[in-house]
């Protein structure tokens, strides 16, 4: 078992069908069959992953680490623990669910599947890496596809979108290459685990300042520098107030099941680097800039809200309540650093607060890739319409697909006893005990989700039947088979969250134990 | 025996929650299979919940508790877990009894309704929720049976969704109560940081509500020199209690609720989840006392938080009975006549503790869904009539509804001796008039007793007496005159007021059964409580305030009969601006409209435009510059790079041209050629060799 490289397997099982796809020109139909069936071995396989993991410890499984350019600290380094596997179990899952959303593209269907499955391989590679070199290829390959995906299938205003959203995401990936380059230059190493090392130890300040001496920077000046062009990187992929504004037009753009990936899986990219890579490397920065960044956090969560509350379009108003939710994460993030004594002890509260991190990640790639795939449906019985205005009393017509979308909103909004609510319940609960303020200043964005969500459901799908859509079709039995696992899931996620939480808690309390000394 | 109950006690909300899940998954035209579903589980839940308060009753010291884990966080573990004692008791066999008397009544209720079967799952749900919310033993637990309430209480709002209000109603019972809920979680995460705990209490002593951990929040934390964190959290979860239980000024969703189905609101909106508020201030009831300073004779705890519960009690109970007064829909009248006794139960809960509180909110239980009921059957009868200007005379063709109707009117108006409603009333004023703080609540509960007797003396005359007068060009295709309801729906009534007039025995100053019971002590018998002079002094205020009450309404609307519905109101006639603001909801509602909710229009509005122009503007300014800098660079290009580089290129060019000039392919030239580099290279050999 330890011998297969599993990780390395599951990484280029989509590259590989993707090429094979490009290679057999298949027509569509077929095309899809073999995307689908890709996209359900990988969920096999990153069950798979799950079933070998060692649940309930703290360290990397699988890893797999082979010299590659020793000279410039290049290795090949793929391993996952508690936080990476729950990201590698998402994309499993979101692949196979974005595959099967929507019919086959009448327009290079081929290439459409092949560019899929580059941006699953890119997910894993980037959730699992732990070497810069590599890492930063997956992340930029994740983000080609993901740039043709939109331009190519996109609906109106694709060209301006997808230009928005490359340029957005290639400013923050420059500055991180950038940042890194520096480090390498100051540290000769790629390596994460060793970066971490050294910048837990702060001895990154020394090594900046010797190596980049000339600037004129003193060191620390230097690793604030270099944490903040990290940050940018990852502050646009989640994205973080002000870079966010790329976002709802590329959500609004792609085609859905695009969209449903974006918003489920590579929003999480932006968290999981957070995680990975900018805490451990920089935790004395990230306390040091806190008070700003929790500013931004808690920004993005109230305004996000509002920003959401004001769209009338759908897709849009969803774009900005993943937004809003994935503030949490922000919020949780940059709070974990902090040292001064909060109410009770602080170390319940750093561990309710990353354990809730991780966990609103994955429920709310889970709720809000099932959200857009809802929406999706609807846009196509309803032939482009998606605004709110549009619709009315829907629930008359499709009472199933009703039930469905109202679960999934049910969920998003925190209600206890789906997923939603555990995470940011944890959340809560950390960021009470670390810094009160900041736990009430959240608030407000709790309200104000559950009043443009109900809102939206309430100007959908109550109140009397629009004659236009008196003859609208239910769901069908597919439909209902690709919906409801994922309901399911969120109920057991909601109901028994102790089943993932085995699997995080010991991560994340190996991580804070490294970033708060 | 007490061990295996308190064991099984977790079936009574579980069988709910199975029989809503089985129902999810019936099929809309098996209706029969639906309710006889949610009635049965309801019916063994009852079984087991009433067995269990029997058990304890015998022995109301105990209390069994039964936790498990959660979630494991850090080092530490959420346990969940329920409990029996007195108070989880009597409140799942109330919930659980009225509850199952309500689906029997919906039976006839809904017999007609589309969706007969999605109403019967709505309610089983509300049931499991609201019975796990009341013997649950974590604040974790409670909160998420909390929410569920709040959700299925939206879904059967809302369960006439095509009409345009009750989606309204819907969505803003779950937002107005979500605001108080936003306190409660900061109370609830409050708790657990500073305490490390949320399950109630532990057979060992580490209970978020034991000695241990209260002791702590009284003098440790951040803010111990002004107020102890023991008083905020108690503020915070009062702030869901407010707004669950509607408190002034969150008691604006309570009247739209009643959109719902009537036995919704009688179940929901009446007798348990709008108590739910009163119930948990009961339960935290340890947390709120902490600091208390004692009050010499009077058994009166005073602290901070029960002093602000104190006086939105009171408040909420008289503002709320002056709105009922001027209004017109039977079903509203009822609503804020709830929420006025909600404002009792907090009253009493603030100035008195734990058992006055609760026992109002168990003897009004059952009169309050009696009347809801009874309005229900009113309605069902008069052909979904609502107006009261459009009933009147009901009584001859509705003698059962009457009957009934008219128990319930005299406990809530509080009719001395034989009504539960004037035992558990007089306790609430008893315990405002020894209150050591102000007597105002006194007086402010006293009045709202006079006006409680008089509007339902209003509604009364109006339904009941008098001719009938039908809506003008009404044609309803069936008999002109109301009917009296299905045996199905008259049965639960009899039941309830026979409960009305019972209950009040447990809980005389004679023999305080119910309150020693939920204090987790016995009862003795002291007849002699009953004619000391205190309590015969409140007596009498209060028989006084009722009779008051009745006879001025009765003066009002009973003396001459109300001929027609478009006469004014006889106080409308007199008093017409006063009258008409309250007829207006003394204009809340417009003025959250006009404020809380144009500010969150105008945010929302506000930041979208930060976004679309101002950021989206500067990233296209940022765009253009980019744009810009390249028009700049290709011009640079064509005019200097290139220039110089078509320079470059004629040059190579003309070079070439001499090159190829060379190569003119005359071979003597060549050998010429051939000839003078031999040469030249012979001489530089032998000369630079040296």
């Amino acid at each position: 078992m330890n011998d297969l490289p599993a990780i390395t397997l599951l990484t280029l099982l989509p590259v590989v069908a993707g090429m094979l796809l490009l290679v057999m020109r298949p027509d569509g139909v077929l095309a899809r069959r073999i995307a689908v069936g890709t996209g359900f071995l990988l969920l096999l396989g990153t069950l798979g992953l799950w079933l070998g993991f060692p649940h309930g410890s703290a360290g990397l499984a699988f890893q797999e680490r082979h010299d590659w350019a020793p000279a410039l600290g290049i290795q090949y380094f793929v391993a996952v623990d508690g936080i990476s596997l729950m990201l590698v179990l998402l994309t499993g899952l979101l692949i196979p669910m974005s595959l099967l959303t929507g019919k086959v593209p009448e327009d290079r269907p081929v290439l459409y599947y092949a560019f899929v499955l580059f941006l699953g391989g890119g997910l894993i590679g980037t959730f699992t890496a732990l070497n810069f070199f590599h890492w930063f290829i997956f992340w930029e390959l994740s983000l080609i596809p993901a740039f043709f995906l939109i331009k190519l299938w996109g609906g109106k205003g694709r060209d301006a979108a997808a230009t928005q959203f490359f340029i957005y995401t290639m400013v923050g990936s420059i500055a991180m290459l950038l940042a890194f380059l520096a480090l390498f230059l100051a540290t000769g190493k790629f390596d994460f685990l060793s970066l971490a090392e050294m910048g837990q130890a702060g001895a990154l300040e020394g090594a900046l300042a010797g190596a980049v001496g000339w600037s004129g920077i003193s060191g620390s000046g230097l690793a604030m520098l270099v944490f903040l062009g990290v940050f940018l990187g990852f502050a646009v992929k989640v994205p973080c107030m002000p870079f966010h504004t790329w976002l709802p037009s590329t959500y609004a753009t792609a085609p859905t099941p695009v969209t449903m990936l974006l918003t489920g899986a590579m929003s999480k990219m932006g968290v999981y680097g957070l995680v990975r890579i900018l805490l451990p490397i920089f935790p004395d920065q990230l306390r040091a800039v806190s008070p700003l960044l929790l500013g931004l956090a808690l920004a993005t969560i109230v305004f996000a809200a509002w920003s959401a509350f004001a769209q009338t379009e759908l897709k849009r108003m969803f774009a900005y309540s993943s937004v809003n939710h994935l503030g949490y994460c922000l919020l949780g993030v940059f709070l974990v650093v902090r040292l001064d004594p909060g109410i009770g002890d602080n170390a319940v509260s750093q561990a309710a607060l990353m354990n809730g991190v991780v966990l609103q990640m994955f429920n709310h790639g889970l709720t809000a890739a099932t959200l857009f795939c809802l929406l999706g449906m609807l846009e196509q019985r309803a032939g482009g319409h998606e605004s709110m205005g549009d619709f009315g009393g829907l629930r008359t017509a499709v009472p199933v697909y009703a039930g469905f979308v109202g679960i999934a909103t049910f969920a998003s909004l925190g209600l206890p006893g789906l997923n939603g609510f555990v995470g940011e319940f944890l959340i809560f609960r950390g960021a009470f005990g670390l810094s009160p303020w900041v736990a009430v200043l959240a608030t407000p964005g709790l309200l104000i989700t559950a009043i443009f969500l109900l809102t939206f459901f309430q100007r959908v799908f109550l109140g009397r039947l629009d004659e236009r859509w008196q003859g609208m079709a239910d769901l069908s039995t597919a439909e209902r088979w690709l919906i409801a696992p994922a309901l399911l899931l969120m109920l057991v996620l909601g109901v028994a969250p102790q089943l993932v939480l085995t699997t995080i808690n010991p991560a994340v309390q190996h991580l804070i134990a490294a970033v708060t000394h | 025996m007490i061990e295996k109950l308190a064991s099984l006690l977790v079936l009574v909300p579980v069988l709910p929650l199975l029989a809503a899940a089985a129902i999810a998954v019936t099929k809309r035209p098996h209706r029969q299979r639906a309710s006889t579903l949610a009635i049965g589980a309801m019916g063994l839940s009852c079984l087991i919940a009433v067995s269990a308060f029997l058990a304890i009753a015998g022995a109301p010291e105990e209390r069994l508790v039964r936790n498990f884990d959660w979630l494991h966080i850090g080092n530490t573990t959420i346990q969940l877990g329920w409990m029996l004692d007195p108070l989880s008791a009597a409140m799942a066999a109330m919930v659980s009894f009225v509850g199952l008397l309500i689906f029997i009544f919906s039976k006839g209720y809904m017999a007609h309704d589309e969706n007969y079967t999605r109403f019967f799952g709505f309610l089983a749900l509300f049931g499991a929720a609201m019975l796990g919310l009341v013997i649950a033993n974590s604040l974790l637990l409670l909160f998420i049976c909390w929410e569920l309430v709040g959700l299925a209480s939206y879904l059967l709002i809302g369960f006439w969704f095509h009409k345009p209000e009750a989606a309204a109603a819907a969505k803003k019972a779950f937002i107005t109560t979500r605001v108080g809920d936003m306190g409660l979680l900061l109370g609830m995460v409050w708790l657990h940081a500073a305490t490390g705990t949320l399950t109630f209490y532990t057979e060992g002593g580490e209970g978020c509500l034991q000695a241990g951990a209260l002791d702590s929040l009284g003098a440790a934390g951040l803010t111990a020199r002004l107020i102890a964190p023991a008083t905020l959290i108690a503020l915070l979860l009062f702030c869901g209690a407010a707004g669950k239980s509607g408190q002034v000024p969150l008691h604006v969703w309570l009247p739209d609720a009643m959109e719902g189905p009537t036995p919704v609101s009688a179940l929901i909106h009446a007798a348990t989840m709008v108590a739910a508020g009163v119930f948990l201030m009961a339960r935290v009831f340890p947390l709120l006392e902490v600091g208390a300073a004692m009050h010499g004779e009077s058994h009166s705890v005073v602290t901070p938080a029960l002093t602000v519960i104190t006086w939105v009690g009171a408040f909420t109970a008289l503002f709320a009975a002056f709105i009922a007064v001027a209004q017109n829909d039977i079903k509203r009248i009822l609503a804020y006549s709830t929420v006025s006794q909600l404002g009792y139960m907090f009253l009493g809960l603030g100035a008195g503790g734990v058992a006055v509180g609760m026992f109002h909110l168990l003897t009004h239980a059952f009169f309050k869904a009696l009347l809801f009921l009874g309005a229900g059957s009113v309605i069902h009868g008069c052909h979904e009539e609502q107006d009261i200007r459009y009933m009147g005379g009901v009584r001859r063709w509705m003698p059962v509804t009457f009957a009934t109707y008219a128990v319930g009117m005299m406990a809530l108006s509080g009719v001395p001796l034989f009504f539960s409603g004037f035992w558990s009333k007089d306790e609430i004023l008893h315990a405002a008039h020894g209150w050591p703080v102000s007597h105002i609540p006194f007086l402010m509960g006293s009045l709202g007793a006079v006006l409680t007797a008089f509007y339902m003396t209003r509604q009364v005359c109006y339904v009941f007496f008098g001719p009938q007068r039908s809506r003008e060009g009404a044609d309803h295709g069936k008999a002109a005159h109301p009917h009296e309801s299905p045996r199905v729906m008259t049965m639960p009534l009899v039941i309830l007021a026979t409960f009305a007039v019972g209950l009040g025995i447990f809980g005389t100053p004679a023999w305080p059964w119910a309150q020693s019971f939920l204090e987790g002590e016995h009862a003795h018998l002291a007849f002699g409580h009953l004619f000391s002079g205190e309590v015969l002094a409140v007596m009498g205020t209060s028989l006084v305030c009722v009779a008051f009450g009745i006879g001025a309404g009765w003066w009002f609307y009973g003396r001459q009969p109300i001929s027609s519905a478009a006469r004014p109101d006889a106080l409308e006639e007199r008093f017409t601006p006063v009258f008409v603001a309250l007829k207006n909801r003394l204009y809340v509602d417009e003025l959250y409209e006009a404020t809380v909710i144009r500010f969150n229009a105008l945010a929302a509005r506000f930041f979208d435009v930060v976004d679309r122009w101002i950021l989206g503007g500067a990233v296209a300014v940022i765009g253009y510059l980019v744009v810009g800098f390249a028009w700049i660079g290709r011009f640079l290009e064509d005019h200097g790079v290139n220039a110089g580089f078509d320079l470059g290129c004629r040059g190579i060019r003309r070079g070439a041209g001499a090159g190829a000039a060379l190569q003119d392919g005359r071979v003597h030239n060549y050998l010429r050629a051939l000839g003078i580099g031999f040469a030249t290279l012979l001489l530089l050999m032998t000369w630079g060799c040296h």
